[in-house]
């Protein structure tokens, strides 16, 4: 492994990114060439050395992979471009569509992946990868956590389940539904009794749904309930809690509503998709049926400021009838 | 009953049938959880032998869950039509599970077979079963529901077509329904998962979804799956809806956690024949999954395979047009990985289709759970082999709303082409007619979506 190439090579690919005009650089000063997907003669990796970087080898060319045979080479030759690949992308890949104009505005109005063609009756290889790359950042959001100066700036204190790592967190949901002993301790000594409103956050499945969302929505939600005259008591942050971990909190502070921002399950369009349960007093032994949830809270769903104003006429209602979910509806008649 | 066996000189023994149901299934982590499952596969084994020498009669003899407490056991023990029953009762579940795979036993001997049956013997058969045994058996099944029109003919392979949108913008939504239409989807249902549950919502989705149906003169049937008591508020204040849907569970505490009774089920079902747009007779959807009484902590320790059983039992009363497992979504905690969420696919597609239920699956996996789009592309193999009803689609396999990854357009398409299976004839003849299918393959214009612009 030769350590000095590779860092060379990383510094021009970095260097690289940075620079608009690709075709000039590359003939100018014959660098690394990746793969050119516009010249399929050239799909070999070929990656050569900059004289400003002096990390040369003895024909100033370092091969790091070719298909074909060095005496097979000669007629396709190494171009000594200095090009990187274009970041995949889900393209409009469907082939004379009846009304290309359609085609441009329809798939605006979604994130769904459509427009996208066939290959046969398989997708296109750059939609296919696009996908399979969205999965893998998205079971990455899975793991992770949440930077102690986002929750301190809101003044959010920070209590624990029965979790203790992400792996149990995943397998043991009711360990995730209970607060730790110290957990319960600390709010009794710190909150409020009998408040109004009280609002939780957790980063549940997506550390970074807190990260993105939680600042946003929680400042206007907090406004709008300002705004109806509605109060609320002390905010505070659950570590690896899950949606019913609500239930623990009402039955030590007994509110009449509780609002928990927690953070979902990653998606392949977006990995910080924040949710907001509510429920009129829960407590042990509230059914999944009387929550309610605002779903899909995140720059490209609900955006978080829209989203924490509409929250607060959500919560008067469920003061008005004293009923939240199912039972919302039947008593609205 | 004989609850004890002998297995390379280690003796197992097994005190009650909900401790030997749970043990002879195959390895969940769901069973895991709820503190339930066996101990080795030794043990597995032996709690599979005990099960196959047991008869018919000891399982309904000795209840899992007492029709006395609870009502989804009452409605399954008032289905068993006695004469079908006292046929078979002497038989072993090894006896039964020989006469399923007998290859003179026909589709329409195990239909009249499973009138004798309840939930737990058809849970307790499959629990003998491999999975190949499961595709094979199901396999034999031909179970056709029409609503507007009828699906599930041998040799078909429908699809709904869930063109879910994350803020349920009506524009946004129809561009993935045409995405869809265009690759031959949505014979089973056009069903939209909204993301505001408001009887506002439902109403604005439901008539967009008539309009562009009736527009396009399109042999289908439209659905939101909000909460039945949403879904039911919205057809009272005259939204067009040709089904209503409810997600189910094997416990009458857990569909009490869902909000929902059998009563307010039967309510739902009158008022859809009164008010619903579609010809019938079937009209109802429901979803289930493993899993979902264990979450709701209505499980009573009875494993989730068995009571997964029992929501076709209890489905049963209603006569649905559809029904799908959503096998992947509930989460690791339920079922760990690819293997558990092809067994358990497998299973409920057997076990359903041997209630008589006119069965669908949602094969999917969400982004914590250890699978791939190339596992579920697998299962989508073994169902169509198995002969499934009806499989979900989303665009690319990604529901960019509900953040889980699904069988994508392209992969129904690719299904049916690569194991000859069709849509649902109306269905086709319509697809010939705007030129996406000719003589069961796509055209070449399959793919475009702008062929629904006006």
């Amino acid at each position: 492994m030769n350590t000095e190439l590779i860092e060379s090579i990383t510094k021009l690919i970095i260097e690289k990114i940075g620079k608009p005009s690709e075709e000039k650089l590359a003939s100018e000063s014959g660098m690394v060439k990746l793969w050119d997907h516009l010249s399929p003669e050239n799909q070999y990796i070929v990656t050569g050395s900059d004289s400003h970087d002096g990390a040369q080898n003895s024909n100033g060319l370092v091969k790091l992979w070719d298909h074909v045979k060095a005496d097979e080479s000669k007629s396709a030759g190494y171009k000594e471009e200095n090009t990187i690949l274009p970041e995949l992308e889900t393209r409009i890949g469907v082939s004379s569509p009846c009304h290309p104009e359609a085609l441009q505005e329809w798939v605006t109005k979604t994130p769904a992946r459509i427009g996208i063609g066939r290959a046969g009756l398989r997708p296109k290889i750059e939609t296919w990868l696009r996908f399979r790359l969205d999965h893998g950042a998205a079971v990455d959001a899975v793991y992770g956590s949440v930077q102690q100066e986002l929750l301190k700036s809101l003044n959010l204190f920070t209590v624990r389940t029965m979790v203790d790592q992400k792996e149990e967190y995943i397998r043991r949901p009711d360990l995730g539904r209970k607060l730790s002993e110290e957990a319960k301790r600390t709010i009794r000594e710190k909150c409020q009794y009998k408040p109004k409103v009280q609002i939780i956050a957790s980063d549940g499945l997506s550390s970074q749904a807190i990260e993105k969302n939680l600042e946003d929505v929680y400042l206007s939600f907090l406004q709008s309930l300002d705004q109806l005259g509605i109060e609320y008591g002390t905010s505070f942050y659950i570590e690896k809690g899950r949606v019913a971990s609500m239930d623990e909190v009402g039955e030590i502070l007994e509110p009449e509503v509780v609002v928990l921002f927690i953070g979902e399950r990653p998606g392949l369009v977006s990995s910080e998709s924040l949710s907001a349960y509510l429920c009129y007093k829960p407590r042990k032994g509230t059914i999944e049926a009387d929550r309610m949830v605002i779903s899909n809270i995140h720059s490209g769903g609900i955006p978080p400021v829209e989203a924490g104003a509409y929250l607060g006429s959500v919560v008067q209602k469920i003061l008005k009838y004293q009923a939240s979910g199912v039972s919302l509806v039947r008593k609205e008649g | 009953m004989i609850m004890k066996t002998r297995l390379l000189g280690q003796v197992y023994q097994f005190s009650n049938l909900k401790e030997l149901f749970a043990k002879a299934n195959e390895e969940k982590s769901g069973d895991r959880l709820a503190n339930i499952a066996a101990e080795s596969v030794q043990e597995r084994i032996a709690a599979k032998q005990v099960l196959a020498n047991l008869t018919i009669a000891d399982i309904r003899n000795h209840p899992l869950i007492p029709a006395e407490e609870d009502e989804v056991s009452r409605i399954i023990e008032e289905q068993v039509n006695e004469p079908a029953y006292r046929r078979i009762q002497n038989w072993t579940i090894a006896e039964l599970r020989e006469y399923i795979l007998d290859d003179t036993t026909t589709g329409e001997d195990l239909i009249r077979l499973s009138c004798g049956l309840t939930s737990e013997m058809i849970a307790a058969v499959a629990k003998l079963m491999s999975n190949l045994d499961l595709i094979h058996a199901a396999n034999k099944l031909e179970i056709i529901t029409k609503c507007n029109i009828a699906i599930g003919q041998k040799g078909t392979l429908a699809s709904r077509l869930q063109p879910n949108h994350p803020t349920d913008n009506v524009e946004g939504m129809l561009a993935s329904l045409k995405e869809g239409l265009s690759y031959g989807i949505g014979d089973a249902v056009i069903g939209i998962n909204p993301v505001d549950d408001s009887v506002e919502s439902v109403k604005r989705l439901l008539q967009a979804t008539y309009d562009f149906i009736q527009d396009w003169n399109i042999p289908t049937q439209n659905c939101v799956l909000a909460h039945v008591t949403t879904q039911m508020k919205a057809i009272e204040q005259g939204a067009p809806a040709d089904m209503i849907f409810q997600s189910i569970a094997g416990t009458e505490a857990a569909n009490k956690s869902f909000g929902i009774t059998a009563s307010l089920l039967d309510e739902a079902n009158q008022m859809i024949r009164e008010l619903g747009t579609s010809t019938g007779p079937q009209r109802l959807y429901f979803e289930t999954g493993q899993g979902s009484e264990l979450s709701a902590e209505s499980h009573f320790g009875v494993d989730q395979m068995t009571l997964e059983s029992r929501n076709y039992g209890f489905a049963k009363r209603y006569d649905p047009y559809i029904l799908n497992t959503v096998v992947g979504f509930i989460g690791p905690e339920y079922l760990y990985d690819s293997k558990q969420v092809v067994r358990a696919g497998l299973e409920d597609h057997f076990m359903a289709k041997m209630h008589g239920i006119p069965m669908g699956v949602d094969i999917c996996y969400t982004n914590h759970i250890r699978a791939d789009q190339n596992d579920i592309e697998d299962l989508g193999v073994l169902l169509t082999a198995a002969g499934v009803n009806f499989v979900i689609a989303t665009p690319m396999g990604d529901d960019c709303m509900l953040n889980y990854q699904s069988l994508s357009y392209h992969d129904v398409a690719t299904l049916r082409q690569t194991m000859n299976r069709r849509p649902a004839p109306l269905f086709e003849a319509w697809l010939e007619n705007v030129g996406i299918m000719k003589d069961g393959k796509l055209t070449s214009r399959a793919g475009d979506l702008t062929l629904f612009h006006k």
